[in-house]
């Protein structure tokens, strides 16, 4: 067997026209590489056209071998696994070349990476049907998240049913993606550019009640940041809306027809704990 | 303090509290009931209805307070008007507090506003007791109904069934909630009768064991008839206050047992005191909540729930309370060590279960891994297992691992160590190497 870099288009059908070419031309890929940046290296490098007919007839002999494999394939390949295709790909040739019996050995040196990616990559979903937000911008909901693998595709059945009737987007900042759907159609689509709509009046008002719900909730006793941290990282912070700065909680633009005073007067301070009168009697020390 | 209690337990006038001040108020009246869960609900979304109940069996948690806990669900209290006086409890008559009440329709926007936002997966409805149980849970039912009818909300609801309601009403309650709960709140009736004077064991039991027969019936009739309306779908739970009385963890847990096995409860859930009041029948004011105890006592909850423990094995009359310094595994364990060491290739799951540092998952990849090879030491850690604690208790292939060596002293000391660094901050200073067993 030659050794050889594969170049793809950096889609799924792509990897699996890389695994046919390897059977074809009887290569071992060293390195896969999509997109701008090539690995600097000895090895030959060759482009790989994505061929839906070849990528069909793997995934069909994978998923005849094992469906569990094929679902761990197209999940792996959401995670960001370090050279997430070295690893699928030698779990495919193990399992062309071997039969499905070493997936049960969950300590399975070549399984193991793409199992952990994988629990990663669910853990990363779970956490984000959670942890997601979404803010109403003049009828169409839209939310934004920043995660490590690709969550979107995983996403996408949850919020679609749970929203079935609205209108949404959801932006993922990692990856330049974004899911939208309307009336039970949604589509996963690249984009560059991105920014969020202007919030209204009403968006600041209800961003300003679940804030305050979220501070008024927490017992003062029994605080414990590194629980919440274990719980909910840090990294998830920044797209939520109870981690906010002040200026996220005031309309930066005013609703139509709506004049400025819609809101009651007196607002606190966002963040500002709850005034010490109506909280909790016998929390004061 | 110069503010005189005239006003408490009547109904002030709060016409001019606007919804931002209420939610302050009735979260703030809340927050101590730990019970709060979404799971067991799978309902799919309907055309025309907002959201769907399928986060399903794990639940969902929408963020984690700055208390480590999990908020999942809009916990406020409907009103925190309260006719009765219980020791415990911030919202009694007796105390000065400023009270609140939701419209229905406030509540109901603000439910499905939160969820639109997925900010929240539900609401949790609770109430003082408004003038009486009955009217209250009226009151209850009128919003749940609003929420559910007008505004089409197909999400998570969990309600409080208030103990001295007409099971009338509570029938009610149930068919519009995914769960009930009835909070037993103290865990003996010596203490009810001390500290809630207005509430009685079978007052608390009535409800617990309609809910039970109503959901069995509920779903009996689902075999039959596919669209018969679902009672509690969710099931219902309880919350016990620890540490307001002198009851022991042993008392408690067999309590919890009985729980689990007569009433099918889904949860019981504990709640360390937090010291609202001075009462002579209660810890002073300065008492730090029990946070250990609580915490233990949710590690033996699980160990009652999915690994096959009774209360007896792992406490008893003259041992009644958790060891602080290690968990209630390690510790039955540590008092049944003919039991070990156990070979991971050969032994069920039960006795796999039994180890300290094996759990649900990895006594599962084990049993699976197995099939295939036989397992090492070194492959258990990949499987998941918590090898600091489970490496005392167990054989690969008739081995242990490599160079460990220990007594039943040094064995102990060896698991304290383990435990520190997993235990919450707050009850550091209350672990010491030195105190006796």
């Amino acid at each position: 067997m030659t050794e050889i870099i594969y170049e793809y288009d950096g889609s799924f059908e792509g990897f699996l026209s890389c695994v046919f070419e390897s059977y074809l031309c009887k290569e071992l890929p060293t390195a896969f590489s999509s997109g701008e940046e090539l690995p600097s290296s000895l090895f030959p490098v060759r482009t790989v056209l994505t061929d839906p007919e070849r990528a069909a007839r793997v995934y069909r002999k994978v998923a005849k071998l094992s469906p569990e494999a094929a679902d761990l394939l197209r999940r792996g390949f959401l995670t960001c696994l370090p050279e997430k295709e070295l690893c699928l790909y030698r779990l495919t040739a193990k399992l062309l070349e071997q039969g499905p019996r070493f997936l049960r050995d969950l300590s399975d040196e070549t399984l193991l990476p793409v199992l952990r990616a994988v629990r990663h990559l669910n853990g990363e979903v779970h956490q984000y049907k959670g942890f997601t937000r979404f803010s109403d911008l003049g009828g169409v909901l839209g939310g934004e998240i920043q995660p490590k693998n690709r969550v979107l595709p995983l996403l996408r059945r949850h919020f679609c049913d749970r929203y079935r009737n609205e209108r949404f987007f959801l932006y993922d900042r990692t990856h330049h993606e974004a899911l939208f759907y309307q009336e039970g159609k949604s589509l996963i689509c690249p984009l560059d550019h991105f920014r969020m709509a202007p919030t209204d009046e009403t968006e600041a008002r209800y961003r300003l009640l679940w804030k305050r719900f979220y501070d008024t909730i927490a017992i003062r006793e029994r605080e414990n940041p590194r629980c919440r941290m274990t719980q909910m990282p840090k990294r998830y912070w920044g797209t939520m809306t109870e981690f906010q700065g002040e200026s996220y909680f005031r309309p930066t633009a005013a609703p139509a027809g709506v004049s400025g005073s819609a809101a009651p007067a007196g607002i606190p301070a966002p963040g500002t704990p709850p005034a010490p009168g109506p909280s909790a009697p016998g929390s004061a020390p | 303090m110069s503010v005189p209690p005239a006003i408490a337990g009547a109904a002030p006038p709060c016409g001019e509290m606007d919804v931002l001040e209420k939610l302050t108020v009735l979260t703030d009246a809340a927050k101590y009931d730990a019970a709060c869960t979404s799971s067991g609900g799978d309902r799919r979304s309907r055309a025309g209805y907002i959201g769907n109940t399928t986060t399903a069996a794990a639940g969902c948690c929408h963020s984690f307070s700055a208390d480590g806990r999990c908020v999942t669900l809009l916990k406020v209290l409907l009103t925190n008007r309260c006719v009765y006086d219980c020791a415990y409890c911030v919202n009694r008559r007796s105390n000065e507090t400023v009270r609140a009440m939701f419209t229905p329709e406030e509540l109901a926007d603000l439910t499905v506003q939160f969820y639109r936002r997925n900010y929240i997966e539900g609401l949790f409805l609770s109430s003082g007791v408004y003038r009486s149980p009955d009217y209250t849970t009226e009151l209850m039912i009128r919003t749940l109904r609003l929420l559910r009818e007008t505004y089409r909300f197909n999400g998570y609801i969990h309600a409080k069934a208030i103990p001295g309601t007409a099971p009338e009403l509570v029938e009610q309650l149930g068919f519009l909630a995914d769960r009930l709960s009835v909070n037993i709140e103290l865990p003996s009736e010596a203490g009810l009768r001390a500290l809630a004077p207005d509430k009685t064991k079978q007052a608390i039991l009535a409800p617990m064991g309609q809910i039970r027969v109503r959901n069995q019936q509920s779903r009996e009739e689902l075999v039959k008839y596919r669209h018969a309306p679902k009672f509690a779908p969710a099931g219902q739970s309880t919350q016990l206050i620890v540490g307001a009385t002198p009851d022991t963890d042993f008392h408690i847990l067999r309590l919890t047992q009985a729980l689990y096995d007569r009433y099918r409860l889904k949860r019981v859930f504990y709640s360390a005191y937090v010291p609202v009041v001075e009462n002579p029948l209660l810890p002073s004011r300065d008492t730090k909540p029990p946070l250990l105890r609580e915490h233990r006592l949710y590690q033996a909850d699980w160990l009652l729930r999915f690994y096959g423990f009774r209360a007896e094995e792992l406490l008893e009359p003259d041992r009644p309370d958790f060891d602080t310094r290690v968990d209630p595994k390690c510790s039955w364990a540590l008092r049944h060590l003919d039991f070990f060491p156990v070979e991971v290739n050969r032994a069920d799951y039960e006795a796999l279960l039994r180890v300290p540092g094996v759990g649900v998952v990895s006594a599962r990849r084990i049993l699976v891994s197995r099939r295939v090879r036989r397992l090492r030491i070194e492959d258990l850690p990949k499987l998941g297992v918590v090898m600091k604690r489970a490496q005392y208790f167990l054989t690969a292939s008739g081995r242990m691992a490599e160079g460990l060596r220990f007594t039943q002293d040094s064995l102990l000391r060896n698991l304290i160590a383990a435990e520190r660094p997993a235990l919450p901050q707050a009850v550091f200073e209350q672990l010491s190497l030195f105190a006796p067993a």
